[in-house]
């Protein structure tokens, strides 16, 4: 007897796998295989947990690092405010009471959470992974469903190892094609976001597909996973394939040995199956895809680095262009004007977007045999003391310092400034991070996020600059 | 969890889209252990001025907005960051409903756990709120979740979408980790199965 079973996508898979009951008008419980928790979100989770006198039930499951409010200058310099403080101890805490391995400020193995996640070989394809943390997408590159959730949904997985979900929609962005020198996987995003706008994937979980998808690393891979929720989708995911399976051998937590041989066998099970529907599909052409800049206050505020500013007429919709003309004010920049050659003061590459090994190798080539120009601040913050390391065995710390970059410590840093690395107010920084919020980099700080390449590009010539005019010379 | 059955009350108009959660609370408020308290940083870097004084010209400040416990706000409010200081401060400045025509997914899973109720409305609706809000700022607006019914001024009513569960606990003021933990035995059946 033949089971004819339709179709799936890669997102239905992963869901059936972990549905725990399923009842009509209700949302589902589904079970969580990683939950990866830090500083910031988890305070008032654990809290919780005390005060109905409950313990957590898989902290198995449960990893804990420090990335938010850390330091990224070396330990003699640390200064780490009251609250900080008080905030990565109360983790430390938390983590002892319940059990929980814990990658402290200091640890070898401390870094970004979502870096240190496929790392050190904890996410891997087919797992359901959430953290209080929107771009906890980042792991979807492996074929893992992983979202953002809040703390009161940090506390539900610390007590059940469940979340209560009701089923996204399947949105497919299929990008087909080659990139040409000087674009990357950031690129691809970036136009995403721009083409559908930060609201355009909500309700759905995006699978990416495509020749120019499968081209990419890993790093390439986690880059556009990561800003699934810029275009307002709470899940990104890449099926598995051999590029996959080459990043993750080997790794701390991932099976090993026989069972290794049996998980790929499992994993490449991993693919939304031929005749398999999404509810929506989107297509970028990557042979047309040129460097991406954003020009706003928020990541679909974008377009191609060569191209001029929208102009406020282009906006039919009043409150767009209400929008439009507020972000213009914010930014203080002219509608219709190009960006290019617009002098900057901070280059920031780094955050879970951009802050890998390869993400690093790319902006040293661009600073090799150069210098940052003049009255830029650059900071280069790698993700992980793993990336580190390795970045630092391939000379790449020399050749940011010998360009006048400052080579830090990991952390979040100035993604999300909580940490004492912040623009000043009327700053401009060209940054490789994720959301160019007023604001998000320091309070009155204006931020254009582009691509390692083209970052590393802008602080050479100490303006916003296409990167494509330093690879050819 | 405060329950919500239902509300009259005017409104704070804030006409804008995308007001992400780094705008309804900034970063920098996120180093506390507490959950309370935030309300004072509602949308902080709009509300201050730098000397650390109100900025009059922001409408949070304006004596029609105090006592208010309705935001209508522009498109896709509460996009990016998953914090949930940001209904936490939303909920601790007072406000127990936004109207806008849409929501991130995030913010919307947040707020529902904390009483805040997002109410989704069409293009329409909005803007004749939007209106008529601006022009009276003592425009009162019900909203009523059993029936998930909008009403205002002369004759304005709309429904609005809930999924039964949400509304269920909206109403009741249950709290969803009390019914998650009621099926115990069927996740250790789950886990058992997977191992």
């Amino acid at each position: 007897m033949t089971i004819i079973m339709k179709p799936r996508t890669l997102f239905q898979k992963v869901w059936d796998e972990h549905v725990v009951v399923e009842e009509p008008d209700r949302p589902a419980v589904l079970y969580i295989d990683l939950h990866l928790i830090h500083e910031v979100t988890s305070p008032q989770a654990f809290t919780g947990l005390r005060e109905r006198g409950i313990g957590v039930r898989r902290p198995d499951k449960t990893i804990a690092t420090m990335d938010h409010s850390t330091p990224t200058l070396p330990k003699a310099l640390w200064v780490i405010d009251d609250q900080a403080k008080a905030q990565l101890g109360q983790l430390e805490r938390n983590c002892k009471d319940f059990g929980i391995e814990l990658y402290a400020l200091g640890d070898s193995r401390n870094g970004i959470v979502h870096v240190i996640g496929p790392e050190r070989g904890f996410t891997q394809p087919g797992k359901t992974i959430v953290c209080g943390d929107s771009h906890t997408s980042t792991h979807g590159a492996f074929g893992a469903l992983a979202f953002g959730i809040g703390t009161s949904e940090v506390e539900h997985v610390l007590a059940t190892q469940c979340l209560l979900q009701r089923k996204a929609k399947t949105l497919e962005v299929r990008v087909e094609g080659q990139l040409m020198p000087g674009v990357t996987a950031k690129d691809i995003i970036l136009a995403l976001c721009s083409k559908i706008g930060t609201g355009g994937g909500t309700g759905y979980v995006i699978e990416f597909t495509g020749s120019a998808i499968r081209a990419l690393d890993m790093e390439g891979r986690m880059t556009v996973c990561n800003m699934s929720i810029e275009a307002g989708a709470r899940a990104g995911m890449i099926g598995p394939d051999e590029t996959t399976f080459a990043y993750l051998r080997g790794r701390d937590r991932v099976p090993q040995a026989a069972d290794w041989d049996a998980a790929v066998e499992r994993w490449t099970q991993l693919c939304t199956d031929e005749g398999a529907v999404f509810d929506k599909t989107v297509v970028i052409d990557a042979n047309k895809l040129e460097p991406m800049i954003t020009y706003g206050t928020n990541p679909g505020m974008g377009m191609q680095i060569s191209d001029p500013m929208p102009t406020t007429a282009r906006f039919e919709d009043a409150s767009q262009r209400a929008a439009f003309e507020k972000a213009m004010g914010y930014m203080d920049l002219q509608p219709g004007q190009r960006l290019l050659g617009k002098k900057i003061d901070v280059v920031f590459i780094g955050s879970c977007t951009n802050s890998r090994i390869s993400d690093l190798r790319m902006a040293a080539g661009v600073f090799s045999g150069r210098k940052v120009a003049q009255g830029v601040r650059t900071l280069v913050v790698p993700g992980s003391h793993d990336i580190k390391k390795q970045a630092e065995a391939e000379g790449l710390d020399q050749i940011f310092q010998e360009a006048g970059a400052e080579w830090r410590e990991p952390g979040c840093s100035m993604c999300i400034a909580m940490n004492g690395d912040n623009l000043e107010p009327g700053q401009y920084a060209v940054s490789t991070s994720n959301r160019n919020f007023e604001g998000r980099q320091g309070k009155g700080g204006r931020t254009f996020l582009a691509s390692p390449l083209t970052a590393a590009a802008s602080a050479v010539k100490g303006e916003v600059t296409d990167p494509r005019s330093l690879l050819l010379s | 969890m405060a329950k919500f059955t239902r509300l009259t009350s005017y409104a704070v108009p804030l006409p804008e889209e995308n007001v992400d959660t780094d705008q309804i609370i900034p970063a920098r408020f996120l180093k506390v252990t507490d959950k309370h308290g935030l309300g004072d940083s509602l949308f902080c870097d709009w509300r201050y001025l730098k000397d650390g004084s109100n900025n009059p010209d922001f409408v949070l400040n304006e004596p029609a907005s105090q006592g208010a416990q309705i935001l209508l706000a522009g498109n896709n409010f509460g996009s990016g960051s998953s914090r949930e200081h940001a209904p936490w401060a939303l909920v601790g400045w007072g406000f127990r409903a936004i109207i806008s025509t849409g929501f991130a997914d995030i913010f919307q899973s947040n707020s529902l756990k904390n009483g805040l109720l997002p109410v989704q409305v069409s293009e329409s609706v909005y803007k004749a709120l939007m209106e008529a809000v601006q022009l009276d700022r003592s425009t009162e607006i019900t909203i009523d979740l059993q029936t998930q019914t909008v009403t205002a001024l002369d004759g304005l009513e709309t429904t609005f979408p809930i999924d039964a569960f949400s509304k269920h606990c909206l109403l009741e003021g249950i709290d969803q980790l009390g019914y998650l933990l009621s099926f115990d035995d069927q996740i250790s059946h789950h886990e058992q199965q997977r191992t």
